[in-house]
């Protein structure tokens, strides 16, 4: 693409194509009628979201409203727990759990008829149950997308949707009216903080690379989005890859760069098949290449793949990585602005980061400034997991409360069952603990409390979970990632997984606590990497809050949450049990007998604590003590 | 080069701007701990001992690499980083395995010293040890995992320097190790068994594979005659053993002890130097006047380079003399001329190699390497075997008299001695290739240009006339660039000498161990070699050809050099390896 | 599952013109591992020794990238891969009960493969199906929301 002109060009032209779905009309001589947005994440397909547009072309075809319906695959919506999910514009009729078996009735009823089918309709739990549309929802009410802003919305695999939404636009705004210290002075002004762990100001990193003098310099993406639980830089790369590469393209340009490398799990084989997709379409249009917008400035980005090492997420790892070795992180100093990938000047911002970059060019530093809170600007993502009612994807300013994030848009806590604390920031990060609801999200704050920001994952916990059980899952985590090369981190956290380990099975001492404080702190002070420095937040947050379930599970050999299997008991209480038996043919070691219409019983010998006859038992005479 | 001024413990400091924490804290005069760095081969800051202070900065750094700044302050020695210090040791040792009393290490392990500084008394954190294995199928080397403490000093020596990577960091976390490919035995690998993994380990997980019982045995059997020969770089090297000073020669002190500790016969290896120059020399000479013979011609005395030629570069095996090496000529000689003089039945000589070397274990192997069924040499010691023998019996080594080797196989000229050290053999053949080739005298002996630790060294030499063009390589890496330049053509040369370990012989695997922080201040290799060179200056004689014994030997029993009886004796042949068995 | 020869030929010719390809690239050992891994389905010591001898490397330097990543597989695997999601979502819902199922029934360890050849429990981290939580999946099947009951039946199916 050699001038603006093509750009605007393509924009116009596909205007029309995506009108329905961004509030506006369509073109008179248009036929189309309708958009059926179907996530194509990886949430969605999951759970045969393939399937359901397969049956769509099927059913449209049959009724030949092919050319008046249009189906546009997109990126993760967010509401994951309800995939796979429909949206039909221009009205956002949002429908939920939709199976290829329930089409032909949508395709009929909503398409032929004009009714929308109010079963598979999404019920807001938060607005009395009504249907909604998908923009009045209070999932979606309360979040701001910024970085999420075209998932859901377009085709990720035509780059002219992106264009029509914008795209491009910023890149060549920058290269035709800024200079390249006129970018980094607005990325600095904008506040933008780094949205993979650390939040270093991204503009600052820039500004280093910009400085270091040399004739090659790389723009690196951390796509390598490894805490379990987190899946936020996935969803963009699947729901809105160009906003990276078009990041990728102005920070070269910032800092002297004309080579770009993303770095992305293997494990995300639809963000992979996406960017690639996404490459090969922007290369073909010029936008990547050479001389782009026929301004002399060359820019291309190579995809290369993870193998499945969560520590490759830390920076000077994902170098090490990409030149083809263990993925062990090196000492910084020097750092990657000074001397990173292949020995040159390099950034290394992560995908979420560089969602925002060209929004801030197009809206300008001080539009995005004015989200967030003093020292937190923006939005940020959240992946919602674990014990709360909307699992998925959130966007919201910083600053916003966990209350207002777990209540307002996560729909509370399932099954009654009472909040107990919050883990942000994975095996880097740290529990909140109830009594810190309301906490506003921002970088400072989760600190200041002992966890981080993290990359975003935010699993929700509630009295059923044991918090040292919790503390042992993410130490064995990173006992299992650990590199090995610096001793604290391949010894010490072996030695407090050993400890936790033996608190959770009863065996703890007095003392235990101690060491591993002791422990933890030394990893902190005196391991190689940011990971391993980390490495002990999830114990410590835990000891901070929750010490007494420490110590119920040391001196009292006693597990309060019910949860630790070696301090667990499962009970049949003969007075509810009604001796149906369904117990017993679930359970998978035999450990249950009874006769039919009598009290069951569990031998505790067999007993391997695995729960399924409690979840199973319909008259809640089982329960784990 | 720039210079930067810093703050070290309220010390000021004016170092040049590349130097790190740890290098600019000598100049202060302080010791700051380390275990995984190894200069100039190991800088990665893994052991998170060497930790330092630095304000301003966030959490402690590595002194080991970071480099320094103008203005810096650190600070080396606070209750904070004594405390991190001996938690690291701490957690190291809750991986170890502790017995100590048993390892061939202690006294002279880096580990064990710093554990005793910080006042580690007490096993805080033990817990589950990562799984390790003993490997002592090979002839050379034993791996023991279970002492090992992954600072990867070996991995960068093998790697790095040596460019073999017999050995390399295996699996992730706890649970990875320093291992072979495929976990496969040393024995089964590429590995040359030059031993420079030994030397750069600072605990008892590589060693050598000991030979001492089976040499006490032989000593011990009234039916065994037992020769011993000492390599030439023993003598400069094995002093240290007892105290004495880096670089002191010790020769006659070396014959006096190995008189005493019972063998029948004390040789000097020397004098196999002296034969391979004979024999080696004259083989050059006929390949630079055949004009379809393979040249280069290189040298095969080093068998750590041997196997890596067999086995990383088979295209070059032609061009490999076919000299056996000087321990394995003496022995042949030992076994033959000695035997038949003395009339002695060669079955029952049992001859000993002391060696600098943990490569020679596995050379004494090599089937070829004998004669009528019987080996050349029956048993390899390294120098820190043969310390330790001497210990055993109580033999005040710094105090013994000079003694004399004994005749018939113990004369020997400079050329012989310097073989010990880089360029030596190189020199050593020169001097009597001149003297062969031009009929001329040579005046001045000394080639400067062979000498020294350059990595590849090159000269042109000035045969009366006749230019051939030499050039020296020391350590596997070295040789590997140098023969690839042979390979591509854009390097020719007529005669190459290739030792296989870094600077020669004097740095050989089987050398006493050297710390890390002696290593920071002392060239050992240079040092050493200066009292291989000594000792040549010193020399009434200093060209093989001129070794009174060594003449007779071939006026009364090998006749001509090169000749039928020389090759059935003295020369051998090589065979392509493959780089897995 | 075991390789025929002429699998065994056409996949090493087809990883020798990948390298060919792929040799000077900057970095080039990873999508090369990557590439064999995809054909052969495991790196075997001679796979290595072709790539180690391509790039002029160590075997041991490619195999220590091979046991750095979890991706990559030293052995053969089953004819049907099971992934329990061990990530944190799945994990307090449960999953942990799902996997001592699979192995408790499969009678070998994540990471191994059951002794008729049949499943490989593969470790997973995240599969990012935090909605379904927990999940596993066989190949490329998704179960989502299980308890340890359902775990039997699904490995009937295969």
């Amino acid at each position: 693409m050699k001038s603006l002109a093509e750009l605007a060009a393509i924009r116009e032209q596909m205007q029309d194509q995506v009108a329905l779905r961004i509030g506006g009309k369509a073109d008179e001589k248009s036929k189309v009628r309708a958009h059926v947005l179907v996530c194509a994440g990886t949430g969605c397909t999951s759970s045969g979201s393939h399937k359901v547009v397969e049956a769509l072309k099927e059913q449209l075809q049959a009724k030949n409203l092919q050319e008046e319906i249009k189906i546009v695959t997109t990126g993760c919506f967010g509401l994951c727990a309800l995939g796979p999910v429909m949206i039909v514009y221009p009205e956002g009729t949002f429908y939920s759990r939709v199976t290829a078996e329930d089409i032909p009735e949508i395709v009929e009823e909503h398409f032929v008829n004009g009714k929308p089918v109010e079963r598979l309709e999404y019920k807001d739990p938060l607005a009395d149950n009504k249907t909604l549309p998908l923009p009045e929802t209070s999932f979606y009410k309360k979040q701001h997308r910024v970085a999420l802003r075209n998932c859901g919305v377009i085709n990720p695999e035509i780059i002219e949707e992106y264009i029509a939404m914008g795209g491009y636009q910023a890149l060549g705004k920058v290269l035709t009216e800024m200079t390249p210290a006129d970018v980094i002075q607005t990325i600095k002004d904008s506040g933008l903080r780094g949205r993979g762990g650390g939040g270093f100001p991204t503009g600052t990193k820039w500004q280093f690379a910009a400085n270091s003098v040399s004739d090659k310099k790389y723009v690196v993406c951390n796509a390598d989005e490894g805490d379990p639980g987190a899946f936020m830089d996935r969803s963009v790369l699947e729901g809105d890859p160009h906003a990276v590469l078009e990041a990728m393209a102005i920070a070269g340009y910032a800092i002297g760069a004309d080579e770009g490398y993303i770095y992305v799990r293997a494990e995300y084989p639809i963000a992979v098949q996406r960017l690639n997709i996404a490459v090969g379409q922007a290369r073909e249009k010029g936008l990547l290449g050479k001389d782009i917008f026929g301004t002399g400035f060359n820019f291309d980005i190579q995809v290369r793949l993870g193998s499945g090492a969560f520590v490759c997420g830390e920076e000077t790892a994902l170098l090490t990585s990409i030149e083809g070795h263990r993925g062990e992180p090196r000492p910084r100093p020097p750092f990657p602005a000074v001397k990173g990938l292949f020995g040159q000047p390099t950034i290394i911002n992560n995908v979420e980061t560089y969602a925002n970059v060209a929004q801030i060019i197009i809206n300008g530093a001080d539009w995005f400034a004015s989200m967030g809170t003093e020292k937190s600007k923006g939005t940020k993502v959240f992946a919602l997991g674990g014990k709360i009612t909307n699992t998925g994807l959130v966007e919201v300013p910083m600053g916003t409360t966990l209350r207002e994030v777990l209540y307002e848009i996560g729909g509370g806590i399932p099954g009654g069952k009472k909040f107990k604390a919050a883990q942000t920031g994975g095996p880097s990060g740290g529990c909140i603990p109830a009594s810190l609801i309301d906490t506003p999200i921002d970088y400072d704050s989760l600190i200041s409390i002992g966890s981080m920001m993290g990359s975003g994952g935010l699993i929700v916990m509630d009295e059923d979970n044991c918090m040292v059980d919790i503390a042992k899952f993410f130490l064995e985590f990173t006992v299992d990632e650990s590199c090995g090369k610096c001793t604290p981190c391949r010894l010490g956290t072996r030695r407090m997984l050993e400890i936790l380990t033996r608190i959770t099975e009863g065996k703890g001492e007095d003392g235990d606590i101690e060491k591993l404080e002791e422990l933890a702190m030394n990893i902190k002070a005196t391991a190689l990497c940011g990971l391993g420095q980390t490495a002990p937040n999830p114990v410590l947050s835990t000891l901070r809050y929750f010490r007494d379930e420490y110590e119920a599970h040391i001196y009292e050999k006693r597990c309060p949450a019910g949860h630790c299997k070696k301090l667990a008991k499962i009970m049949i209480d003969p007075e509810k049990c009604k001796g149906c038996s369904l117990c017993s043919k679930v359970c998978p070691v035999n450990a249950i007998s009874g006769q039919v219409k009598s009290p069951f019983v569990i031998d505790q010998e067999k007993c391997i604590k695995c729960g399924t006859c409690v979840e199973k038992c319909r008259f809640g005479a089982i329960v784990k003590k | 080069m720039n210079m930067v001024t810093l703050t070290i413990d309220g010390i000021q400091v004016t170092v040049p701007s590349n130097y790190t924490i740890l290098e600019a804290a000598r100049e202060a005069h302080i010791t700051i701990p380390t275990l995984c760095y190894l200069k100039d081969i190991n800088q990665i800051g893994a052991c998170r001992i060497c930790l330092v202070e630095v304000a301003g900065a966030r959490g402690l750094m590595a002194s080991c690499v970071t480099q320094v700044g103008e203005g810096m302050e650190v600070k080396t020695n606070t209750e904070k980083l004594r405390k991190a210090r001996k938690l690291n040791l701490e957690l190291l040792l809750s991986d170890h395995n502790r017995e100590c009393t048993s390892c061939v290490r202690s006294e002279n392990c880096e580990f064990q010293k710093l554990c005793r500084e910080y006042g580690v008394e007490d096993y805080p954190y033990d817990g589950a040890k990562a799984p390790a294995e003993l490997d002592d199928f090979s002839p050379s080397i034993v791996r023991d995992n279970s002492k090992c403490i992954k600072c990867r000093r070996c991995v960068a020596v093998c790697t790095n320097v040596q460019k073999i990577g017999a050995i390399g960091a295996i699996g992730r976390g706890f649970k990875s190790k320093i291992a072979c490919a495929f976990d496969k035995s040393l024995a089964d690998s590429p590995c040359v068994n030059c031993g420079q993994c030994i030397t750069a380990c600072p605990v008892g997980a590589l060693r050598e594979k000991s030979s001492i019982d089976e040499v006490w045995m032989a000593i011990n059997d009234p039916d065994k005659y037992v020769v011993v020969q000492p390599a030439p770089a023993v003598r400069a090297s094995i002093g240290e053993e007892f105290g004495m000073a880096m670089g002191t020669p010790t020769t006659g002190k070396l014959a006096a002890a190995l008189k005493r500790l019972g063998f029948d016969k004390v040789f000097d290896t020397d004098f196999g130097a002296d034969m391979t120059i004979m024999e080696e020399g004259t083989e050059l000479i006929a390949r630079l006047n055949d004009k379809d013979a393979v040249l280069p011609m290189i040298t095969s005395c080093s068998p750590g380079w041997v196997k890596y030629c067999e086995t990383f570069f088979p295209d070059f095996i032609p061009n490999l003399s076919s000299c056996k090496s000087p321990h394995e000529m003496l022995g042949a000689a030992v076994k033959s001329y000695f035997a038949e003089k003395n009339n002695i039945d060669p079955a029952k000589i049992f001859v000993v190699s002391v060696m600098p070397c943990t490569a020679k274990k596995f050379e004494a192997k090599r089937p070829e390497l004998s004669n009528n069924g019987l080996a050349d040499v029956d048993c390899v010691l390294t120098v820190r075997e043969l310390a330790r023998m001497i210990k055993q019996a109580g033999i005040n080594y710094a105090e013994l008299p000079d003694e004399d080797f004994d005749d018939l196989l113990g004369e020997s000229t400079g050329a012989g001695v310097i073989f010990g050290a880089t360029g030596g053999v190189m020199e050593a053949a020169l001097r009597t290739v001149y003297e062969k080739v031009t009929g001329k005298t040579l005046e001045k002996v000394d080639f400067e240009a062979v000498r020294g630790t350059e990595g590849i060294k090159e000269a042109e030499i000035d045969l009366d006339g006749k230019k051939i063009r030499v050039a020296v390589a020391h350590g596997t890496g070295n040789a590997k660039k140098l023969l690839e330049s042979v390979r591509s053509g854009e390097k020719s040369y007529e005669f190459i000498e290739v030792m296989g370990c870094p600077g020669g012989c004097v740095t050989g695997g089987g050398q006493p161990i050297v710390s890390s922080s002696d290593l920071m201040v002392k060239d050992v290799k240079a040092l050493r070699a200066k009292a291989l060179y000594t000792e040549d200056a010193n020399k009434p004689l200093r060209k093989s050809h001129e070794n009174v014994q060594l003449q007779k030997l071939y006026a009364e029993y090998l006749g001509e050099p090169g000749g039928h009886k020389a090759h059935e004796l003295l020369h051998t042949h090589y065979e392509q390896r493959p780089m897995f068995k | 599952m075991a390789l025929t020869n002429e699998q065994l030929e056409q996949y090493t010719a087809e990883l020798k013109a990948f390298i060919a390809d792929h040799k000077d690239i900057d970095g080039p050992l990873m999508p090369i591992m990557q590439k064999a891994q995809e054909l052969f389905g495991y790196l075997s010591l001679d796979t290595q020794k072709i790539i180690a001898d391509a790039l002029d490397i160590p075997v041991s330097e490619v195999y220590g990238v091979a046991t750095f990543y979890a991706q990559f597989s030293l052995q053969p695997k089953g004819e049907n891969i099971i992934s329990v999601c061990t990530g944190t979502a799945c994990y307090v819902k449960g999953a942990q009960a799902v996997l001592d199922e699979v192995v408790n029934i499969l009678g070998v360890d994540p990471g191994q493969t059951s002794a008729d050849g049949k499943f490989t429990i593969q470790d997973t981290r995240c599969l990012g199906c935090c909605g379904l939580a927990p999940v596993m999946t066989v190949n490329h099947d998704v179960y989502g929301r299980l308890t340890a009951g359902d775990v039997k039946g699904i490995l009937e199916k295969y």
